[in-house]
């Protein structure tokens, strides 16, 4: 049977006295394109931090491909919210694309040519070599997004953990983050994304984690996202309108 | 005196080293202190080296910067500690919890000093020069030390400046990609409380933190690379400690740590206003300069429909 891309194993994390995420089992096979829907509050950032180690966690098991996320940590790609960092920092684009090659590199070694190649190489994956000198405040926020995107590609990582990419970005960056997703799933990677968009999730993801402080359901999204299911996660809050296209909409 | 017989003077030349390396070695460390938002904790660490510059006093009576050196860091230590319980465990937000800290560390440190000059330490004189600092105390040996902290500070951030860059920049994608960012932050608090101890006899802890924060300051409106920003900062301090040493000898013996501060701030004044793209002068222009030629265009878009 194929190993496990991502397994965890009864993750638990809290911030204060109450857990935010509680007693988290999943699995997630190789190669597939993932998105975490829920509620404002359900804990979505919090479990990507909690799977990187970024937040302590109270309890829980990690593992990537079989081995523990330590010994995997370099197979492992990561792009923040774009509000998670002050954009008036001194560097350019590729400055900030090449600093996904830095773990690669490991200590005392310098960027030098080849991580600028590599750096460059990205930026135009992303549709961004032309602003690659372009000092990062004067990006808008789709072209920052790209960046940060371009970021963990230079990982070159097998498991890639995206925390709310398309938030505020324009319509064509959206299509053009999807097309690069779909990219890296075609070539065997598997991509974790927090949503928030629910007329999109059956458009972009082939797998969907329903959650709200626990794992409501995981699976392929045709079998997942349906409005039992999601009335559950929601708690009752959504206005269902079946006629539409999508079959959904959130009020 | 004029600058001919300052500069010949030994005495002063020392001086002029100590402070120059001073100002070096503060803005290279004072850039990623602001970067990474934390131009209180410098001050925070600078008050916070009192107490424990007085304690290693107490305990083997002699005025020596690298006994100083461990009070401090460990003096800091016990501060960063007490910031992160207070930020942790209760509602206290982290400038309320600089403040809470800086304050009493200062207070105890106070009351210390007062101690020590009340009671028979021997050598205890010139240890109050410590709050606003005083050249003249300064030995061949402090000047020593100063030139050793400097280089090791800037041999350090210049081994790590990938590391501090990203640390800076993006502390949660560092952390994810395995940088151990809690030893780090440690680290760079370490390399700050250096600075301070050496600044302290020159300038003082009171006002030691101008000198981490403001050619920082200064230097960021130049550039936007930060190695560039960070040997800016270094260049900027440098010049600061040289003009405030040179005026201070070179009238009525002013007070020099208040003069290198002031030589910061004046420098700080002039890149505020004159770098080009972010100083408000060239700011000022671009506006005025886009609106003249908007005004422009819609009066000649007028003209052709007129006419």
């Amino acid at each position: 049977m194929n190993q496990a891309a991502l397994k965890v194993e009864n993750l638990t994390i809290a911030y204060h006295k109450k857990p935010v995420v509680e007693d988290v089992s999943f699995e997630v096979p190789e190669g597939n394109l993932i998105g975490i829907i829920g509620p404002n509050g359900a804990g979505k950032s919090t479990l990507i931090k909690g799977i990187l180690e970024l937040i302590p966690k109270i309890s829980g098991q990690i593992t990537i491909k079989g081995s523990t996320y330590k010994t995997m940590r370099k197979s492992i790609g990561y792009v923040p919210q774009r509000e998670s960092v002050d954009w008036d920092f001194p560097t350019n684009a590729l400055d900030v694309v090449m600093m996904g090659r830095y773990g690669h590199l490991g200590w005392l070694r310098r960027p030098g040519k080849s991580e600028r190649q590599k750096g460059m190489e990205c930026l135009e994956k992303v549709g961004m070599a032309e602003y690659a000198n372009r000092q990062i405040s004067q990006l808008s926020g789709g072209q920052q997004q790209r960046i940060f995107l371009a970021r963990a590609l230079a990982q070159e990582a097998d498991i890639y953990f995206m925390d709310e990419p398309f938030v505020g970005v324009d319509a064509a960056t959206e299509k053009a983050i999807i097309q690069l997703l779909m990219e890296l799933k075609e070539k065997g990677k598997t991509v974790l994304v927090v949503h928030h968009d629910l007329s999109t999730v059956k458009e972009y993801f082939d797998w969907t984690m329903l959650l709200n402080k626990k794992v409501m359901k995981i699976g392929p999204t045709e079998e997942v996202f349906i409005p039992e299911y999601l009335q559950a996660t929601y708690g009752g809050r959504l206005a269902i309108l079946s006629d539409t296209k999508s079959g959904l909409l959130l009020k | 005196m004029n600058i001919m017989d300052i500069i010949t003077d030994p005495n002063t030349r020392w001086i002029l080293l100590g402070t120059m390396f001073l100002g070096l070695s503060s803005g290279v460390i004072g850039s990623f202190a602001y970067l990474r938002k934390q131009s209180l904790l410098g001050d925070t660490l600078a008050h916070a080296a009192l107490p424990g510059i007085c304690v290693a006093f107490m305990l083997t009576g002699v005025k020596s910067t690298s006994y100083f050196l461990v009070g401090a860091a460990l003096a800091g230590l016990v501060a960063v500690f007490l910031i992160s319980v207070l930020t942790r465990y209760s509602k206290i937000k982290q400038d309320a919890a600089l403040g809470i800290v800086l304050s009493s560390f200062f207070g105890f440190g106070i009351v210390m000093l007062t101690q020590i000059q009340q009671s028979e330490y021997g050598n205890q004189s010139g240890l109050d020069t410590f709050l606003f600092g005083q050249t003249a105390s300064m030995v061949m040996s402090d000047v020593y030390m100063m030139m050793t902290v400097s280089f090791i500070l800037i041999f350090t951030c210049t081994v790590f400046f990938k590391e501090f860059k990203l640390l800076s920049f993006d502390p949660g994608f560092a952390k994810g990609m395995g940088l151990p960012v809690v030893f780090l932050d440690y680290f760079i608090m370490m390399l700050i409380v250096a600075a301070v101890v050496i600044g302290i006899q020159a300038v003082g802890v009171v006002l030691m933190a101008s000198l981490l924060i403001t050619p920082a300051v200064s230097a960021r409106y130049w550039t936007e690379r930060l190695h560039i920003m960070v040997i800016l900062s270094g260049i900027f301090g440098m010049l600061s400690g040289v003009s405030g040493t040179l005026i201070s000898t070179s009238v009525n013996d002013l007070p020099t740590g208040p003069l290198i501060v002031l030589s910061a701030t004046v420098w700080f004044f002039f890149s505020m206003l004159f770098a080009p793209k972010r100083g408000v002068l060239s700011s000022v222009w671009r506006r005025v300069s886009t609106k003249k030629k908007y005004s422009l265009e819609q009066d000649r878009r007028k003209g052709s429909h007129s006419s």
